[in-house]
């Protein structure tokens, strides 16, 4: 008997009703995630990602509306509930970690304040065994002298600490599903280093479904089980990390990985994509990748379905058939 | 053996934080505020040859973009000289100086902010050739039309204004006017962190192409050191205002030899290195306003000995064309 995901997400489609037009953000999105388990969602910027994000944690504010779909945590649709059980649900079983950690921290209140007060809105416990359950959560994300720490507001802290702390907030209802949107985007290497660890080692032990939301392949396929390519508010490939990262079936995947650095002969010009990324207002019908595609025909200018291929799922009519986007690949820029 | 063409012989970038309001009205209720100094750039020595491409890494805060202002003459370092072709900028006659100033631009991260808003695109690219002669004023049309041509731009919106063009297209612009006025010598300031994966792409293959093409001699600061070894001939590793290693790009990510750049080519995620737990290196990084004594890097340093709390390490030859800055290499001596 299939057992049911931890977060399922079913042809979710968020719209934004701007005066210029809709805008159609999330557009049919599909995935789903088990316990544990790291999805990296992909893509460049508008993209749709964060919405993705903000629509799974009922977030999504006017002009922006969730016209479609569902969103599933253990079988239960979150959409369907009310904006009280929604609220008690956030933070306490599913919860967002934010690329600037001011979107969770409040800077006029001490972070013990803030901490003991995301544990006691979900749960009747003591001031003083809340307090050492952050002083736990602070010390588990690797911040060293944490009751000093509980102890200080937001704008005494580093950016990287500042996170940390967003990180331990997130995980300190140990949720079933955590949705992290481009949370080391800002660091530096080091720190994003040291926060990956944290994360990693928080999801294993509490065996929490992470969504990572970034713009980095390279940090995809370091960290995440699974990854899910987004362009212009449509997922277009998706499937286990190594595979997807491997051989690409869909030709913007492929076409991002072949013109990473790492992927070119060093100095020479790399394989780039030509073109920029649609405007989503007033997207034209058919793949919205047509214009930058190599392997564009007739029949792109209708709209491609999400086919699946075994494990894995790509929206193409005429996807790659699983070669390998290797090093070796002679360059398709010429010119 | 030909002079370098630039060279900054032990400069130094002190910066002094004036006490800000709150810091002024906390010292009015007791502890009283002080001046605080940060040594931006810590004594360094940096020579570049003639069609030499030199990546500078290192995390945020360390004095990249100081010492890159440095090189090109928008800052005065707090101490240390400047060296042009071998001889001495502060003592060249007017005119020459201000020849040598041109041969030498920047490009900077934010093209928006870098970008005068008010300034139609024509006048951008196309202002500082014409006070400098380089182009006549009924040719300069013309002359902003090759340029912009040439960075792959639509020349027919050179009446354009900055907002009106993508972020891809504004990299192009801030390239475009540094090109303009015919360079010698360059430096591009995190050119591509704020674009897109697909456009850094784009913009770093005109990078290349223009290099070929002109022979530029460039400085290539960024955080991203997968780009940096992609572009570079030599690169440079800043920690805390000092440059702890030097050496050809193949053999650095090869070989790091400083503790510091093995800590930072370890923690880059890389697509081919497969799914990873992540083994990072401790602590953070200081407060430039109160560096760790001996070896800035020893707080964090796995391999820290007594003396790197006390003497600081010398940037030192420790193979041919390679620098490291480390105790560990005085025992191999
Ligand atoms: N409040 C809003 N009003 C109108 N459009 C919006 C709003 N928020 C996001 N969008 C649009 O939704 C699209 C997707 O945005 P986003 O999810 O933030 O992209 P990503 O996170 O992938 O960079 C963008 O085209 C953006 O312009
Ligand atoms: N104009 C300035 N006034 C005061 N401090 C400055 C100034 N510019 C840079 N600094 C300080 O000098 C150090 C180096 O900065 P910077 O060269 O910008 O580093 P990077 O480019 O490597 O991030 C930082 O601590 C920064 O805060
Ligand atoms: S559907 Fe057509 S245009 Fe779109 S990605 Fe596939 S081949 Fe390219
Ligand atoms: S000098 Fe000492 S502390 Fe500094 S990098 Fe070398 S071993 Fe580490
Ligand atoms: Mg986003
Ligand atoms: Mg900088």
């Amino acid at each position: 008997m299939p057992s049911i995901p931890t977060l399922a997400v079913e042809g979710l489609r968020t719209h934004f009703f701007a005066r210029a037009g809709v805008v159609k953000a999330v557009d049919d999105v599909s995935f789903s995630l088990g316990a544990g388990r790291i999805m990296g969602l992909v893509g460049e910027s508008g993209s749709g990602k964060s919405v993705t994000g903000y629509s799974i944690m009922g977030l999504v504010d006017p002009p922006g509306r969730i016209v479609a779909g569902r969103v599933l945590l253990d079988g239960q649709n979150l959409l369907a509930l009310a904006p009280d059980a929604l609220r008690a649900m956030r933070g306490k079983r599913i919860a967002m970690i934010f690329q600037d950690p001011v979107m969770t921290l409040n800077p006029v209140l001490r972070i013990d304040t803030q901490m003991i007060e995301a544990i006691r809105a979900h749960e009747r416990i003591g001031e003083r065994a809340a307090r050492e359950r952050a002083r736990e959560a602070l010390a588990r994300v690797g911040i060293a002298s944490p009751d000093e720490r509980l102890r200080a507001y937001p704008h005494q802290f580093s950016g990287g600490m500042r996170q940390r702390v967003a990180i331990a907030i997130a995980f300190l209802n140990r949720p079933e599903v955590i949705i992290a949107d481009e949370p080391t985007t800002a660091l530096d290497v080091t720190i994003q280093g040291q926060i990956l660890y944290e994360v990693q080692r928080l999801c294993r032990e509490s065996r929490t479904a992470l969504l990572w939301i970034t713009h980095d392949l390279s940090l995809v396929a370091a960290i995440a089980d699974e990854v899910a390519v987004m362009y212009a508010g449509r997922l277009v490939e998706q499937g286990e990390a190594d595979a997807v990262l491997r051989a690409p079936l869909h030709p913007y995947t492929r076409g991002l990985i072949l013109s990473l650095p790492s992927r070119n002969e060093r100095g020479k010009p790399l394989r780039q994509i030509p073109g920029t990324p649609p405007s989503l207002l007033g997207l034209p019908s058919g793949c919205a990748f047509r214009d930058r595609c190599p392997r564009a025909t007739e029949a792109c200018l209708a709209e491609p379905p999400l086919s699946t291929i075994g494990a894995r799922a790509v929206r193409c009519f005429h996807p790659h058939q699983g070669e390998p986007a290797a090093s070796e690949e002679t360059s398709g820029s010429a010119a | 053996m030909n002079a370098p063409l630039i060279e900054l012989r032990r400069v130094s970038k002190r910066f002094v934080k004036r006490p800000d309001a709150a810091a002024r009205i906390a010292g009015l209720l007791g502890e009283p505020a002080r001046e605080e100094t940060v040594y931006a750039v810590d004594r360094v020595d940096l020579a570049i040859d003639e069609g030499e491409v030199v990546g500078l890494a290192g995390e945020s805060g360390c004095g990249k973009s100081t010492l890159g202002r440095i090189a090109v003459g928008l800052l005065e370092p707090t101490e240390g000289s400047r060296w042009w072709r071998g001889r001495e900028i502060a003592s060249m006659p007017g005119a020459e100086r201000r020849q040598a100033r041109l041969a030498m631009q920047m490009i900077f991260q934010d093209s928006y902010a870098a970008l005068n808003p008010r300034l139609r695109v024509q006048e951008i690219i196309g202002e500082a050739p014409l006070v400098h002669g380089l182009a006549e004023k009924q040719g300069q049309a013309e002359y902003v039309a090759e340029v912009m041509q040439r960075v792959g731009l639509d020349a027919s919106l050179a009446r354009g204004f900055p907002h009106q063009f993508s972020g891809g297209q504004r990299a192009r612009i801030g390239i475009a006017r540094a090109l303009a006025v015919k360079p010698e010598f360059l430096v591009c300031d995190e050119a591509l962190a704020a674009l897109d994966v697909s456009i850094q792409a784009q913009v770093l293959n005109l990078f290349i192409d223009l290099r070929a093409e002109f022979s530029l001699t460039c400085l290539f600061i960024s955080h991203d050191l997968a780009v940096v070894r992609h572009v570079s001939d030599r690169v440079l590793i800043m920690y805390l205002g000092r440059i702890v290693e030097s050496a050809p790009t193949e053999e650095i990510y090869a070989a790091p030899n400083h503790p510091y750049t093995q800590a930072l080519l370890e923690g880059v995620p890389r697509l081919d290195s497969g799914r990873r737990t992540y083994i990072p290196i401790r602590g953070e990084i200081p407060s430039p306003l109160a560096p760790p004594s001996g070896c800035h890097f020893h707080p964090r340093c796995p391999h820290a000995m007594p003396i790197c709390r006390e003497a600081q390490p010398a940037l030192k030859e420790i193979a041919p064309g390679r620098l490291s800055a480390c105790h560990l290499n005085d025992s191999k001596g």
